[in-house]
């Protein structure tokens, strides 16, 4: 693998294998020296467009605790800023050597353009890009949903995570709330399924994309009713933006109550929910809003146990990529089933 | 400009239009005559064309007479973006793609909103001579969409505007585009409308539908597109008035061109070359040079316009030729300009898709590509005529036989951003003549002494380009 751009394309095989690698890295982190060697000389940069601190301090966590560099490198440019900026940037890391990009920008395609233009020739992971893809992010989220509906966790929380190996395979997850606007819904739709789960998408109809039909998932526009009927194992709500409430005759819906009446995840719905049933979101919440504060500080609430995981999951992509252990590309190059024990053996001794 | 060719000219084995080969001869500006091979007086020391052009391929049965092509929609990008190209520059790129005569769209900088503006973009194509420019008025003040710009007087300019437009933007207030279409039948002029309604688009980046769904790219509806046709072709019946949709991109605008006609609208519609081939597919890898407005659409849209230009309810092909520098297409899909070239492979697009697939004959070529845009932009008294003796040399000599490797960078326009880069494409033009005079021979554009002087001056603008 060279690149993480995107989860459309992603092979069962290199989403378990990252998956599996995340849970070896994860463990790592219980030991009191949580610093591996393994890209000790390699230069990781993160390169931030957009402001998102809590992803760029997961991924400088995420390099540093496998020794790699890092240089943070905030270029956050409006979006009317137009010209060769990318480009201008890509040269430059070019120039210094950069093994790997991860890159955060407001347009979609950025990463792909950063990975396929020819400007650099580092590894490009793709830490959201517009409303297209934010790989890593579905991936914590799938770590997440395995590590508490598949296998079962270590008395410690962090030791032999049984699931390793598993996919999704029977699980019902819902993504709830703006789905229009959303990299994290469009990464998981296609990561999810691709795991095996069964997803439904949960938004009013202006927040639904046209053209949806051809994602692998169900579409509903109604909470009430998939929360009591289909029974999801995992609900994950999505942020809704300010911007979206605005604008007059250009809102999405008619008022915040009413979104939050009908859209809101609170404790009454949660109750509806299976026992085992997890709450999800990727942060930072609308208290209030999409997520009440009862139901983001329930105990089956997961939110910040994703936040964790996300440097786990960043190491197993930064390794992965800079190791060159996956065989496939992203781009869909097939891959050679790698044989998960044998390579979870070696990278144990790490 | 206007200076007849000293030089006469014998096309030997040529085919009018496709059909049985004849010698033409050219003479004093005009064809002077039209015969079988070998049966036609031709004058001493004539230059003879055809000969070398089918040397090249061995075999002449592919070269075909057409009238000089016209394009209803060129944007020159001058005054104002010479970094893009120079009246000049986009003149000898239209005459290497076989056309005689181009109609210059008013979003330059200043907007060629008055009579003033019009009559230097007029001057300027006099002095290239490399093909007729008609710049096309702007409809409303600095293309702002809010006060008519002073029509009468580019009318009644040197220039003689006939079509008004706004292209890149939509004359959107119902009003104001009622009163526009009323008040250019004083002097037979057509409103060629951007056909966009702007709050349905806002941040638009490509058609929406399953791709943009997918890639996370907002979209620009068909519905924006055809719900402004659908008022438009109302209003023009309402008033009596002629309308000419610019680019229409979608199945449903041709369905309702088609509806429009049979009730006996006097509409006229255009489709670009690149709409009658790519699709939003192209959009995946984010590379802006597919970045066009409107938007690439699907297979499906695609398949319509090709019926609707076949059956004509489609009357032209024009190229919404749309060169930007390098800095402006080599950034984020978002920041990029929209907008493609297209003069130098709208022929070979043409012939590509309706000729070599059998859906139009070359005839029908020379209506979509010459005869309909200059009748609609009221220069068919010069351009755009049969091929017959007596009327004046604009033709096209194109060798359809061959096939041509496109590259941006070796193109006569002054920019790179061809969608049809790496891609062969079918037949080359061999030759051009404006009223008798050779702007492109043996398939190379030819520098003239009173081009020359400006000669330097493009060459230099191409080197600042790269």
């Amino acid at each position: 693998m060279k690149h993480l751009l995107t989860t459309q394309g992603l092979s069962k095989d290199d989403a378990i294998l990252l998956l599996d690698t995340s849970a070896q890295m994860a463990a790592t982190q219980s030991r009191e020296n949580k610093k591996l060697p393994t890209l000790r000389g390699r230069t990781v940069v993160n390169l931030f467009y957009e402001d998102s601190t809590r992803t760029r301090i997961s991924f400088e966590t995420a390099a540093k605790r496998l020794s790699a560099d890092v240089i943070n490198f905030s270029a956050k440019g409006s979006s009317v800023s137009k010209g060769e900026s990318l480009k201008d940037t890509a040269l430059t890391l070019h120039a210094m050597g950069a093994d790997a990009v991860v890159v955060r920008h407001w347009a979609s395609g950025a990463a792909h353009q950063l990975a396929h233009a020819g400007w650099l020739d580092a590894a490009v992971l793709n830490a959201g890009d517009g409303m297209h893809q934010h790989p890593t992010q579905a991936l914590l989220d799938a770590f997440t949903i395995r590590r508490h509906l598949v296998g079962r966790v270590g008395d410690d929380g962090r030791g032999a995570d049984a699931s390793v190996g598993a996919d999704l395979a029977g699980l019902r997850i819902a993504i709830v709330g703006d789905v229009l606007h959303s990299r994290v819904a469009r990464s998981n739709v296609y990561l999810l399924h691709t795991l095996g789960a069964e997803v439904t998408l949960v938004a009013p109809p202006t927040l639904v994309p046209v053209g949806v039909e051809t994602w692998p998932c169900r579409v509903s526009y109604h909470l009430d009713e998939t929360l009591e009927q289909w029974q999801p194992d995992a609900v994950m709500m999505l942020r809704v933006q300010r911007e979206r409430m605005s604008g007059g005759s250009g809102a999405f819906f008619p008022s915040p109550m009413e979104y939050s009446r009908k859209f809101g995840f609170d404790a009454r719905r949660l109750a509806v929910l299976p026992d085992h049933a997890i709450v999800m979101h990727p942060g930072p919440m609308n208290r209030g809003l999409e997520i009440s504060a009862a139901a983001a500080d329930h105990p089956r609430s997961v939110i910040v146990e994703q936040v964790a995981n996300g440097v786990a999951v960043r190491m197993a992509a930064l390794y992965l990529l800079l190791s060159g252990d996956i065989a496939s590309t992203n781009s869909s190059t097939s891959s050679t089933s790698t044989s998960t024990s044998s390579s979870t053996d070696e990278r144990t001794a790490l | 400009m206007s200076t007849p060719s000293t030089t006469t000219y014998v096309l030997r084995g040529v085919r009018p239009y496709g059909t049985d080969p004849v010698d033409v001869v050219l003479a004093d500006g005009v064809v002077a005559a039209i015969g079988a091979p070998g049966t036609v007086e031709v004058p001493e020391g004539a230059h003879e064309v055809a000969a070398q052009a089918a040397a090249q391929d061995g075999d002449s049965s592919g070269l075909v007479l057409l009238p000089g092509l016209v394009d209803l929609h060129t944007h020159l990008r001058e005054p104002g973006r010479e970094d893009a190209e120079t009246v000049f520059s986009g003149t000898r790129a239209a005459a290497a793609g076989g056309f005689t005569a181009v109609h210059a769209m008013a979003n330059t900088t200043p907007t060629q909103d008055t009579a003033g503006v019009v009559e230097q973009v007029y001057r300027l194509g006099q002095e290239a001579g490399w093909v007729d420019v008609h710049p096309v008025g702007a409809v409303t003040v600095g293309l702002d969409g809010e006060k008519l710009a002073e029509l009468g007087a580019m009318a009644d300019s040197a220039a003689r505007v006939r079509v008004f437009s706004d292209d890149g933007k939509c004359v959107h207030d119902p009003v104001l585009m009622r009163r526009a279409l009323e008040y250019v039948k004083a002097f037979d002029g057509v409103v060629a409308q951007h056909a966009q309604e702007p709050r349905l688009t806002e941040g638009a980046q490509m058609n929406e539908g399953v791709v943009s769904a997918q890639i996370g790219l907002t979209g620009w509806p068909a519905v924006a597109e055809e719900s402004i046709i659908a008022r438009d072709v109302l209003l023009a019946e309402h008033v009596g008035s002629r309308l000419h949709v610019c680019h229409l991109s979608t199945a449903g605008s041709v369905e309702i061109i088609r509806w429009a006609k049979g009730r006996g609208i006097d509409v006229t519609a255009e489709v670009t070359p690149h709409h009658l081939v790519l699709t939003d597919e192209l959009a995946r890898d984010y590379d802006p040079v597919f970045k066009v407005n409107p938007p690439l659409r699907t297979a499906a849209d695609v398949e319509a316009v090709r019926a609707g230009l076949a059956d004509g309810t489609i009357d032209i092909v024009a190229t919404d030729h749309a060169p930007h520098p390098v800095e402006d297409k080599g950034c984020e899909w978002s920041s990029a300009a929209f907008g493609m070239t297209g003069l130098e492979t709208a022929l070979s697009v043409v012939q590509q898709t309706m000729v070599d697939t059998g859906r139009m004959t070359w005839a029908d070529v020379a209506r979509v590509l010459s005869q309909n845009p200059a009748r609609i932009g009221r220069i068919d008294a010069t351009q755009g005529r049969p091929i017959a003796v007596g009327e004046p040399a604009n033709l096209t000599l194109v060798d359809a036989g061959a096939t041509r490797a496109i590259d941006g960078r070796t193109q006569v326009t002054a920019s790179d951003n061809t969608p049809f880069g790496g891609m062969e494409l079918p037949g080359r033009v061999v030759a051009t003549f404006l009223r008798g005079r050779a702007t492109v021979l043996d398939g190379a554009v030819v520098d003239t002494t009173s081009s020359q002087s400006n000669s330097w001056n493009n060459a230099a603008l191409e080197g600042a380009g790269r």
